[in-house]
């Protein structure tokens, strides 16, 4: 398919704007650009056009099934696409004046609200922009905790188990922390000996997601909360996985101290093709004084901002957040509300258990039992017998038009595939979908060779991806003549 | 296996073929290039940097994954394979004839191996 | 169906049937039983969509939607052709995940390279990253790009938005280096101070341009003086400005960011924005977030892939340089179909119609007793004005309107700014409410 660029013809011009009303201010010819920028010229048809094409050539959750663990690709609804295009929220300046913003203001402070409720925190802030950006913010709101005792110098170990998300010790290490990654135990859990070894004096904190990256609820959660504690450090709550519990267990409630939220994930707004997604950060009562300026301030009914936070990390973007991702994800708790909330958390849980049942008719599970809202399937067994790995699975559910689990994740599992189904999917679809996973299995199993080429139904097959990194071509380059 | 008698191997999966006077160059072995998988790209340290028996210098990439490459002697930098950073793939095509460093004022190393040492320590990993 | 979930009660006991559970609530056995909520939450029951619409709706009236806006200070209002939200609403780039699987991505990954591909030509650079969050971000990813062993410190001038200083700030201090402002002077970057605060532990530069209070910078000078010091450059630019101006490449810069919001985004009360990234050759493996390369497949057809993700946080966990993992891509799309509308004529036009707008309105504003022009030398689109009374009562008399006037800034003068979307009349409408509420 032709880019943008290929399809450009020199000479065709847009009217969107009348000409200008005023005199034409000129610059002087020194602070100009030597050469025009090169964009391509299309018609607003053929642009139209082009992305058709390109919408043709990808995949939402509106297309099919969407099992990517970690991810949690719940149905995207469209009352929130609306909510958040209102005239009254899409227009609105981040700088007017208080008054008129009353509106804005009250979303951040009532989401605040029902995210504290929902998470068992004290405040919130939603200015990180991501889940990442989110797991940054709540570990400066550690380190400027350390800090403010006297002992941000000799704090400086994050604990993270070896099952987790790359974003974790990423993010440690871009607080100027190092890593002491603690090995799982052979249930995939945390291993309590290995985590009273680790901590002592110089523990800034522990990062963890419960239910872990297997989708096994730690029962030993308190305890390990716990050991953390005693030992002086806090405890990071990595929200990914939400889904399971949310409205039934609260991280608040489990010791943490801090939490992010992945509104991309768990509230249901959409992931774009890779983003916005919005991040938001609850912490204790205790942290709060860190947290980003400016903080919402209600009173009686009157909202505002407050800026004089001396005790803030400062700003970890512009303004305020993401905001009409968060204007999404209010619609969403609005509509579930204290009901919806837990009953989206239980069907999640029984959806990803129904498929994980049907599914072990024939894949290896990494951990057998009742799993939360995501799953582990092991083809280490499959790749050493009949050279089939879990990327020849993956690409053959391509060719079915099923979106393939997670691969390769989390490390800990050899020939990993994690699956979510979430709580939006019927009975009907998880049964078709485990049909197919099913009839894959046996293909494999009766020709490993073939597995080897597929997808062969795409636009496109096994891109060379070596080349891709060997020699990068990150842009498109006009022909020279 | 094709494991050349005079180069040394660390647990790690490095060679080193000492040069004499103190010199030495050091590379990757058979093992680590087919369990890394195509090479992308190769990290090397800079001329000049300061080398410590077990602690890292670079790194190797594939395209999913990243691997140190850890170094089995001490001494300073001399030389670095700058072909590499246009053709890493010569690491997997010949692994022992591919140097990354060379290295001068060695004195100490780690405890390195022959290539039958190597040859069984591979097989008890596989 | 309540609230999406379609399996129904029935389906819900065959399931836990197959499973062989009596109840949902036996699958969170693993949990310790006081962890297990016993009461509701503590917020609302939920609703019909018609009563959350209206719950909603009712909220966003609360807000004021000025016709007029005169105000910029890092949010920009700019006209968004139709064809934008038309295009980046389309449900099935809404609702993907990040391209991983190639093979049925090829859609999302062709624009994030066209994307790409309008980047390095709008800033002049070789090469650009997929988008991070915001151009604030954008400049704190660029200053730790260019952190190495020897040099850590950076310097920001302090005629750069003030959001961009706190992040840039926040992220030095998360990783423990070195940050010092480039006082200004004149309205700009100070020359002479910024040569004495070059040193050898300085490891880049950032300055915007225009700057925050819209004065243009003699970047190409600043990029000389910053190398010659062995430092690296850091050019943040306004994306509708960069049509026009010298390109941070023609001024020697080594990463250029930005905040792309003016490229088709709405003012949506601060976000979601984008921050684009863009550097030389040599800097392109210092680049955090995703990238999208071109290759070829088995059957040797085009394709594309993300690619060196050997540097991101999934591949390199604690050795990576960021730990950026979902970014603003329906964002960076939104940016690609409005510069592909606009054309480089479009393009054009919109930075002159800023440009000479914004020009016009300086020189009638500053007629008017008492809003004389604080600084001489050239601006983009946004200029400062002293003000002779209190600025909250310009304010005032201006919501009146429906205007949205300048931003009040802290030494009592107003930071003005125009764009293509303010018409003659309505400046001169302005100007008019200024001599009348100043005469009082």
């Amino acid at each position: 398919m032709k880019l943008l660029f290929e399809k450009s013809v020199t000479g065709r011009k847009s009217d969107y704007l009348p000409n200008c009303d005023v005199p034409v201010f000129e610059l002087s010819s020194s602070l100009l650009r030597e050469k025009d920028a090169l964009l391509p010229e299309l018609s607003e048809n053929d642009l139209s056009r082009h992305y058709s094409a390109l919408e043709r050539r990808a995949y939402g959750v509106n297309n099919g099934f969407y099992p990517l663990g970690s991810c949690t690709m719940k149905y995207n609804p469209k009352i929130n696409e609306k909510t958040a295009a209102l005239p009254g929220f899409a227009e609105i300046h981040p700088l007017q004046p208080r008054s008129t913003v009353q509106g804005c203001i009250e979303v951040l402070s009532d989401m605040e609200k029902m995210l504290c409720e929902i998470t068992g925190m004290d405040a919130m802030t939603f200015q990180p922009a991501a889940g990442a950006h989110g797991e940054f913010t709540g570990m400066l709101l550690i380190k400027k905790y350390h800090e403010k005792r006297g002992e941000g110098k000799i704090r400086t170990k994050v604990i993270i188990p070896d099952s987790s998300h790359g974003t974790n010790p990423a993010t440690a290490v871009m607080c100027g922390m190092t890593v002491i990654s603690i090995p799982s135990g052979s249930d995939g859990c945390v291993d309590l000996e290995k985590l009273r070894e680790a901590v002592g004096g110089d523990t800034a904190g522990l990062m963890l997601t419960n239910p872990n990256t297997l989708g096994i609820f730690d029962r030993n959660i308190l305890e390990i909360t716990k050991i953390v504690h005693d030992a002086g450090g806090l405890c990071y709550y990595d929200g990914a996985n939400l889904n399971a519990v949310m409205g039934v267990i609260r991280p608040g409630d489990m010791g943490f101290d801090c939490v992010h939220l992945n509104l991309h994930k768990t509230f249901a707004t959409p992931h774009g093709g890779g983003g916005p997604g919005s991040g938001a950060v609850g912490c204790k009562a205790f942290l709060a004084p860190y947290l980003p300026k400016p903080q919402t301030v209600c009173d009686d009914g009157r909202f505002s901002f407050k800026t004089d936070c001396p005790d803030s990390i400062g700003k970890v973007k512009a303004f305020y957040g993401n905001f009409a991702v968060m204007v999404r994800a209010f619609t969403y708790v609005l509509t579930l509300g204290c009901e919806g909330i837990p009953e989206a958390a239980e069907h999640a849980v029984l959806s990803a258990n129904y498929l994980k049942k049907r599914l072990s008719e024939k894949y290896t599970m990494a951990f057998d039992g009742i799993c939360m809202h995501e799953f582990v399937m092991t083809l280490e067994k499959e790749a050493k017998e009949k050279n089939v790995s879990a990327l020849d699975i993956a690409k053959a559910l391509l060719d079915r038009g099923i979106h393939p689990p997670t691969m390769y994740f989390p490390l800990i599992v050899h020939e990993a595939l994690m699956a979510e189904p979430t709580e939006t999917e019927g009975k009907e679809t998880l049964d078709e979908a485990a049909d197919i996973f099913l009839a894959v299995y046996d293909e494999a199993m009766k020709d490993p060779e073939k597995m080897h080429l597929m997808p062969l139904n795409t636009p496109v097959q096994r891109p060379d991806e070596v080349e891709a990194a060997r020699s990068p071509r990150l842009r498109w380059k006009p022909d020279v003549q | 296996m094709n494991t050349p008698k005079n180069l040394k191997y660390s647990k790690t999966h490095e060679w080193v073929e000492f040069t004499g006077e103190g010199t030495a160059k050091v590379g990757l072995t058979d093992f680590a290039q087919q369990k890394m998988g195509k090479l992308v790209f190769v990290n090397l340290p800079m001329v000049g940097d300061e080398l410590s028996p077990g602690e890292p210098f670079g790194d190797v990439e594939s395209v999913k994954a990243v691997s140190d490459v850890i170094s089995p002697v001490d001494g300073t930098v001399e030389e670095v394979n700058e072909d590499l950073l246009d053709a890493p793939g010569m690491i997997n095509d010949d692994p022992y004839g591919t140097w990354l460093v060379k290295v001068s004022g060695v004195s100490s190393s780690d405890d390195l191996m022959t290539a039958e040492e190597y040859e069984a320590f591979c097989a008890e990993e596989e | 169906m309540r609230h999406y979930i379609s399996i129904t009660e029935a389906q819900k006991k065959e399931m836990l049937d197959a499973i062989g559970l009596h109840s949902a609530a036996e699958m969170y056995a693993d949990a310790p039983s006081e962890l297990i909520r016993k009461s509701a939450l503590d917020i609302p029951r939920g609703m019909s969509e018609l009563e959350t619409l209206r719950a909603v709706e009712a909220i966003a009236a609360k807000n004021k939607v000025f016709p007029t806006i005169f105000r910029g200070a890092g949010a920009y209002r700019h006209y968004i052709p139709a064809i934008v939200p038309a295009v980046v609403s389309k449900e099935t780039f809404v609702t993907a995940y990040t391209p991983y699987q190639s093979e049925i991505s090829q859609g999302i990954l062709q624009s994030i390279f066209e994307y790409q591909t309008m980047i390095c030509e709008l800033t002049g650079m070789d090469v650009s990253n997929a988008s991070v969050y915001d151009g604030a971000t954008a400049a704190a990813e660029a200053a730790a790009m260019c952190r190495d062993r020897k040099r850590t410190k950076t310097l920001i001038s302090a005629a750069a938005n003030p959001d961009v200083i706190e992040t840039v700030k926040t992220y030095c201090w998360g990783a423990n280096a070195e940050v010092s402002l480039i006082p200004s002077k004149d309205g700009v970057t100070d020359m002479d101070a910024l040569r004495g605060m070059l040193d050898e532990t300085v490891a880049c530069v950032y300055i915007a341009q225009p700057n925050y209070y819209g004065m243009l910078e003699d970047a190409a000078a600043i990029g000389q003086t910053v190398h010659g010091a062995g430092a690296k450059f850091v050019m943040g630019v306004n994306p509708i400005a960069a049509a026009l101006l010298k390109t941070p490449a023609e001024c020697g810069a080594d990463v250029a960011v930005g905040e792309g919001q003016p490229l088709g985004m709405p003012l949506s009360f601060g976000g979601p924005y984008l921050g684009f990234m863009a550097a030389t050759a040599a800097m392109m493996r210092k680049l955090p977030g995703r990238i999208v390369g071109e290759t070829t497949d088995s059957e040797g057809n085009r394709a594309f892939v993300l690619t060196l993700q050997a540097r991101e946080q999934h591949i390199r966990r604690e050795k990576a340089s960021s730990n950026i993992c979902s970014n603003e891509a329906l964002c960076a799309m939104t940016a690609a179909v409005y510069m592909a509308a606009m054309g480089p004529d479009g393009m054009k036009d919109v930075a002159v119609q800023c440009l000479s707008k914004a020009h016009y309105m300086a020189s009638a504003i500053s007629s008017v007793k008492g809003f004389s022009l604080r600084r001489k030398g050239e601006f983009f689109h946004e200029f400062v004005t002293e003000c002779p009374i209190e600025p909250d009562k310009v304010m005032s008399a201006l919501e009146e309107k429906g205007i949205l006037g300048g931003l009040p800034l802290a030494d009592g003068g107003i930071l003005w700014c125009a764009t293509e979307m303010n018409t003659k009349s309505e400046i001169d409408s302005l100007v008019n409410i200024l001599r009348e509420v100043s005469s009082k």
